[in-house]
């Protein structure tokens, strides 16, 4: 691994509704390191999908990206022109959807939308677009490619429509993918195949991939790191080791235990009490504190700070707080910048 | 094991659906969606199906309550064919066989309140007057774990996960025997998807309820049977007790389906079977075995001879040529 290649610092997304600001992104703070696969995990309305949306500047009114830094190449994309953005999305940063039968266009065949992206970045002839067209689709493991080519995207299954979204993904060779929930849509024996195909296409472009998803078993699967998001903010980073053996945030610790196993049949599972809150409906100290088994007094009357560690890892929990006192006499925190505690917005 | 009563019994189910605009009159394009399905569910057991999109689970589930009419087979529910019943007849069945599904928004009609929900079975079912069929709606609420409060409520005001212990406790207004649980946690998150299973647990141990629990996730059928029928393509390609059919799969299916299952554990390093291709379409069904074109161990026989279900060991069941001699 050789540098970040995206950094995103405390972003803040919010939805401007009837019932005023709704921070469905509060504070996000990861880097992405070049030829990694980052997690990032998280319940439904945890802001996972938001923030892949602002790193695409695809946020739709009424939302909006109101705070914080994505800096890509030296660039801070919250700032960047609609023009710029247009030649960094698909080029430089691609993306991939759940449902590969909605993002993929009805009306036109997989030739024609596989050569458009070359022809829009890379003003490619129809003939050598098309020849890449066909070489990409064989580097994603669709048979037949030729005639694949002449396909409507209602002939193909599911499996390999999310081939062909990956194919097109990766036609312009970007340097990060940003993959939203790929597999969810897809049934667990062709969900290990696009892993696979994941996998591979990380091995031999060196491209860094976000993979977006609610499933424990695929993070550990395929990434390297994971961030844990709850309530529009990530509350733990770190490798899937760190994260696996030993988790510290308690959402983390629940989310682990709440996954029925194959391996072994457990007499009962482990459940977070308490529902999912909605974004900005808990306005002030720890989102998770009111389903939290080791909440303290302070948690529902201070916002926890993000607590770094030297390994890279990072966890949002008071609990935390008086250990790490002791890490910085110890020793330096990361190479981190150290970014103020976040500012109580309510 | 105990030997327990039969609550339940498929005998040879099937279910063709006519697919239209192809084939004409003469030779008319048939969807097999449910080739052939035998099992037996007992009293007090949870029978989990699972296997992937298209493989017939859910219209298995429908067909045992006739919500989809079996094509043909018998469904013998404490012993009376349900497919030989009337529509009235089979209306006052479905007292005691109930059905939860996956998505509870779709299921609950959105302009009704919870009470209205929870009091149409009972009113359908002619049980009880006003005030004891109230008293039961609020029994029902406290039982899934509802405020008193959501009895005035509509479903869009509940999150997913207590819109589905809305379903659950219409299902069990009319103290069913059966109930048919069709991907009930699939749209849920993980955290309230445990809530869920050891809800379902509770009141199967409660009300001594029979469940059969359709799913793709093995994880999720694995925790709460006690056995499993997996299927591919229209048939039950493996039956046998969950610890058996997880510990020891028989069936090539069955043992990559087990092994594809992403692990949340870095650390893990089972062998994995990666399968090659698509599942085949229901409407063009390989010939022989359903399952030779993607298996690793198919044989000459798998192309042409169709296996059939038969016991390998005590109460395990497998379709599959490796386990039993062809007949030729």
């Amino acid at each position: 691994m050789t540098g970040t290649i995206l950094e995103v610092s405390q972003l803040k997304t919010s939805f401007f509704t009837e019932n005023g600001e709704v921070p469905a992104v509060s504070d996000v703070t990861f880097r992405l390191e070049k030829g990694e696969i980052l997690g990032v995990v998280g319940e439904s309305g945890c802001g996972k999908s938001v923030t892949s949306l602002s790193i695409m500047g695809l946020v739709e009114q009424p939302g909006k990206v109101v705070g914080g830094h994505i800096a890509f190449k030296g660039e801070d994309l919250t700032q960047a022109s609609a023009k710029k953005m247009r030649q960094i999305r698909g080029n430089d940063i691609a993306m991939i959807y759940q449902d590969p039968m909605s993002a993929l266009n009805p009306v036109h065949t997989i030739g024609a939308q596989l050569m458009e992206c070359l022809g829009l970045h890379h003003k490619a002839t129809r003939k050598s677009a098309r020849r890449q067209a066909i070489e990409c689709l064989e580097r994603v493991g669709l048979p037949q490619a030729e005639q694949l080519m002449h396909y409507y995207p209602h002939q193909l299954s599911g499996g390999m429509c999310q081939r062909v979204m990956i194919a097109m993904a990766m036609i312009c060779e970007p340097e990060v993918l940003i993959a939203d929930e790929p597999t969810t849509a897809l049934d667990v024996t062709i969900q290990a195949q696009i892993l696979e195909l994941m996998k591979t296409l990380n091995r031999e472009f060196n491209t860094s991939i976000i993979f977006i998803t609610h499933d424990l078993g695929v993070v550990a699967e395929i990434c390297d790191r994971v961030l844990v998001m709850y309530n529009g903010r990530v509350v733990e980073q770190g490798t899937i080791h760190t994260l696996f053996k030993a988790p510290k945030h308690p959402y983390t610790k629940g989310l682990i235990q709440s996954v029925p196993d194959v391996r072994e049949k457990k007499q009962r599972l482990y459940s977070i009490p308490g529902m999912v809150p909605s974004p900005g409906e808990i306005k002030k100290g720890c989102p998770f504190a009111p389903r939290c088994e080791r909440a303290l007094a302070q948690c529902y009357e201070i916002e926890p700070p993000f607590i770094k560690y030297e390994n890279g890892d990072a966890v949002r929990c008071l609990l935390y707080e008086a250990e790490k006192k002791e890490v910085t006499t110890h020793g330096r925190i990361g190479d981190f910048t150290r970014s103020p505690q976040p500012k109580k917005v309510f | 094991m105990v030997e327990s009563e039969t609550l339940l019994e498929a005998r040879n189910l099937r279910k063709y659906f006519d697919v239209k605009g192809s084939g004409g009159r003469k030779h008319p394009n048939l969807l097999k969606a449910v080739d052939g399905v035998s099992f037996s569910v007992s009293k007090g057991e949870t029978l989990g199906i699972v296997g992937e999109s298209g493989c017939g689970k859910s219209t298995t589930g429908r067909m045992l309550l006739r919500l989809i009419e079996p094509t043909a087979g018998q469904i013998l529910f404490e012993g009376r064919d349900l497919t030989q019943l009337s529509q009235r007849e089979m209306r006052k069945q479905r007292r005691h066989i109930q059905m939860v599904f996956q998505n509870p928004l779709a299921s609950l009609n959105p302009r009704r309140t919870v009470g209205e929900l929870l009091e149409q079975p009972l009113k359908v079912h002619r049980m009880g007057n006003v005030s004891e069929r109230k008293q039961r709606v609020m029994a029902l609420l406290k039982t899934v774990g509802l405020n008193e409060t959501a009895y005035g409520r509509y479903p869009h005001q509940f999150s997913g996960g207590q819109r589905q212990r809305i379903a659950i406790a219409r299902a069990l207004a009319v103290t069913p025997k059966l109930i048919v649980a069709d991907e009930p946690v699939s749209a849920l998150d993980v955290s309230v998807q445990a809530q869920i299973l050891n809800l379902l647990k509770d009141l199967q141990e409660a009300y001594q309820l029979t469940y059969l629990f359709i799913s793709h996730d093995l994880g999720v059928v694995r925790h709460i049977s006690d056995r499993v029928a997996v299927m591919y393509l229209g048939r039950i390609v493996e039956i046998a007790s969950t610890e058996d059919l997880y510990n020891d799969p028989k069936h090539p299916y069955t043992q990559a389906l087990i092994s594809t299952v992403p692990i949340p554990d870095p650390e893990y390093s089972g062998e994995r079977v990666l399968l090659q291709g698509d599942i085949p379409s229901a409407s063009e069904p390989p010939s022989g075995c359903p399952f030779h074109t993607r298996c690793p161990l198919a044989m000459e026989a798998c192309k042409t001879v169709v296996p059939r279900l038969q016991e390998s060991e005590a109460d395990h069941f497998v379709s599959c040529h490796l386990y039993h001699k062809v007949e030729a």
